[in-house]
């Protein structure tokens, strides 16, 4: 297997990150925890972006539209009172079926704009975020976890889900190494179905359409394949991966953010796929895969290490300009079409 | 054709009138306070929309990366309220602080532009998304540690470095004041209304010179420019710096306005804003006069200020009308976007038959 300089680079600095951490007090096995389900949280968002690069779709910058199809999930799981794996589930089920709609009129919409994809998604996402924040205010959610307490209508911007389906896949055959570390081995084999499924659609003749699309959709067009209708499909399946992400990275983390809190997942979701080695039209799932983990090992290790040895908490800092670092970096080198 | 035409090229301003006038008697306010609202919003905000006019020209789109020269504004009104600076000086501090970073500034953007040939749009997002990160990084872990700031001043957190997170400006109405005429009871800052005039007159006069008609046509085909002996990338980076230098000078315009800079946030939607009112006015990402960025502030400004309270009205929550405020100014940008990019599609497909024809049909065309 090749790789790449650039990861060899990145491994040697987080590497030295444990090595400097483990000096100034930070526990090292309580990092690797941090570091494993910050992977697995994140992971499916990553993931999300593989059709759409593939299909020459660009950066899905508008991974909100299936943040917010995996929102209305969620929610409508805790209306209904679902708790446990089977709540979990509903909401995956409901999720995915926003999704499909949503994703339909999304890939409509940049079937119309080629060549300005990225931009058009970026907007189309915010514009969703806020149209939708109208209506967290104004939909008649009732489960008293959801809405405000105090006589105010509309949702919480925080809603726990302790009391239905918080960890209920990561506690699925969980292994306890140590005092520190557990891994969520039930959602580390969903995470690993999806990619495996993501790979083998690739693998079938939809898929390799898919890419000859993204490749060069001229030639593709030539070859008799209908490049709207195969960007369409990609862009729905971009969406319904990233509801069935966000509703795992709830799941984890055990609240659903709602109002402005989709826009914080596209930046750093694109940003990982790039940093594991992706590029502006070709992804793959070891881009996924590397790339989530470099990302949240260095956002992990990085402030917790500053903070301990300088007494600085420049997390957030650090957090803006590596992940939109990484997408400027990425914009900026020439790619086929480019001229 | 001529009247479909149009229709496309208008399509966000008439919707934004449209809107408007439903939203007017929605909201109940009387038309003085609209009148003194919104004059207000014109005189803080024009200057600033104005500065996204050349690098249409050149053919890079909106410029989103002006944040960056927003910001080295902010960088010079800290500076210059460290010096406790009043009036008319401070602002002149701030800008002679403010204008070596934005050129630096620019001159970086420029060149990460030049690199991203076909999607400078995004990239000069990203890219302010990025140096705003670096902006934090200065003003919070630089400042106060390795540049030295008077202590007495109060522009630094109590921690003993970092500046604070809003500072009041001491320099506040230092352009207002110069020349302020009350008409109806409605207080018009004069002098800024000049200034933002000048920047007009100048936008135009610098079309008709070497270097505006260069960038012009740059804007128009950058690979005829190329033929033609212009320097592309020099006047693409040449026009990204001017861009960000009158950012630098209309976010100290709209501050000194304003009177307390909102050290962390402040810049963050001001290029969605300034965007959004150029796109309200007509403009698209390809062409762009100084009449768009004038007109569309006026309208968007009118939306703006109209929007909260209709939505309040008609809903009984006063958040619901400012999150339709956001969405209506982020669903303008898509909209005019969208517009855009479909209709440059249409053209290609367009030619694409065309050319089609003629290689099937060669002999009827000539």
């Amino acid at each position: 297997m090749k790789v790449r300089i650039q990861t060899i680079i990145i491994l040697v600095f987080i590497a030295l990150l444990f090595v400097i951490g483990s000096f100034v007090g930070v526990n090292p096995a309580m990092s690797a925890n941090d570091v494993v389900m910050r992977f697995v949280m994140n992971g499916i968002l990553v993931l999300s972006m593989v059709p759409m690069v593939e299909s020459g779709c660009g950066l899905n910058f508008g991974v909100p539209v299936g943040i917010i199809a995996g929102i209305l999930g969620a929610l409508i799981s805790l209306e209904m009172e679902l708790g446990g794996i089977g709540g979990l589930f509903a909401a995956i089920a409901m999720g995915i079926g926003f999704a499909v709609v949503l994703g339909l009129g999304y890939g409509l919409l940049l079937n119309k704009v080629k060549g300005d994809e990225m931009l058009i998604a970026t907007y189309v996402g915010y514009s969703l975020v806020y149209l939708m924040n109208v209506f967290w205010i104004v939909l008649p959610f009732r489960n008293p976890s959801s809405v405000q307490g105090y006589g105010g209508s509309g949702l919480r911007s925080t809603i726990s889900i302790d009391k239905y389906w918080q960890n209920a896949l990561n506690n699925v055959f969980s292994i306890s190494i140590g005092k520190y570390i557990t891994i969520p081995v039930g959602t580390l084999v969903f995470f690993g179905l999806l990619c495996f499924a993501v790979w083998a659609f690739f693998k079938t003749k939809l898929g390799t359409a898919m890419s000859a699309v993204g490749a060069n959709p001229d030639f593709a067009r030539a070859g008799g394949i209908n490049v709207d209708m195969i960007r369409v499909i990609s862009v729905v399946m971009s969406t319904v991966l990233a509801a069935i992400g966000i509703i795992i990275y709830q799941q984890c983390f055990g609240f659903i953010q709602t109002f402005s809190a989709p826009l914080a997942f596209s930046f750093s979701s694109v940003s990982a796929l790039l940093l594991g080695g992706a590029s502006l039209n070709k992804a793959s799932i070891k881009n996924v895969i590397l790339g989530t983990f470099l990302f949240q090992a260095v956002l992990t290790m990085t402030p917790t290490v500053i903070n301990s040895a300088i007494e600085i908490d420049a997390s957030e800092v650090i957090r803006i300009i590596v992940t939109n670092g990484m997408i400027v970096f990425a914009l900026t080198r020439k790619t086929k079409e480019a001229k | 054709m001529k009247a479909k035409r149009f229709l496309t090229a208008s399509v966000v301003p008439l919707m934004f009138l449209v809107l408007s006038l439903v939203a007017i008697p929605v909201s109940g306010m009387s038309a003085r306070y609209i009148f003194s609202e919104v004059s207000a919003r014109m005189a803080r905000n024009c200057f600033f929309v104005l500065s996204l006019i050349i690098p249409i020209m050149a053919g890079m789109g909106i410029n989103f990366g002006m944040v960056l020269g927003a910001m080295a504004g902010q960088i010079g009104l800290v500076f210059a309220t460290s010096w406790e600076l009043e009036g008319v000086k401070g602002i002149l501090a701030s800008a002679v602080v403010g204008t070596p970073i934005a050129i630096l500034l620019g001159a970086f953007g420029g060149q990460v532009l030049n690199r991203a040939r076909g999607r400078e749009m995004i990239t000069s997002m990203m890219l302010g998304l990025f140096v705003s990160g670096i902006y934090q990084f200065f003003l919070l872990y630089v400042c106060g540690t390795i540049i030295p700031f008077n202590e007495e001043s109060g522009v630094l957190l109590s921690r003993g470095y970092g500046i604070r997170n809003s500072l009041m400006l001491p320099m506040a109405k230092g352009i207002d004041n110069i020349l302020t005429v009350a008409i109806g009871g409605v207080k018009l800052p004069i002098a800024t209304f000049l200034v933002t005039l000048c920047l007009c007159l100048l936008t135009y006069w610098f079309r008709n010179t070497k270097m505006g008609q260069e960038i012009r046509s740059v804007g128009q085909d950058a690979d005829i420019s190329e033929i033609a002996g212009i320097d592309v990338s020099k006047r693409r980076v040449q026009s990204i710096i001017i861009s960000t230098v009158l950012a630098c000078y209309g976010q100290i315009l709209y501050l000194q306005n304003i009177g307390t800079l909102n050290t962390y946030n402040g810049a963050d939607q001001a290029a969605l804003f300034a965007a959004a009112a150029l796109l309200v006015g007509g403009a698209t990402v390809s062409k762009a006069g100084v009449v768009n960025g004038i007109f569309g502030t006026g309208l968007f400004h009118l939306l703006f200020v109209l929007m909260p309270i209709a939505g309040k009205n008609l809903t009984g929550n006063a958040v619901v009308g400012e999150y339709l405020r956001m969405f209506t100014s982020y669903g303008v940008v898509s909209v005019s976007l969208v517009v855009h990019a479909w209709k440059r599609q249409k053209d290609r497909e367009m030619d694409r038959e065309l050319l089609k024809r003629k290689i099937q049909d060669p002999a009827k065309d000539e």
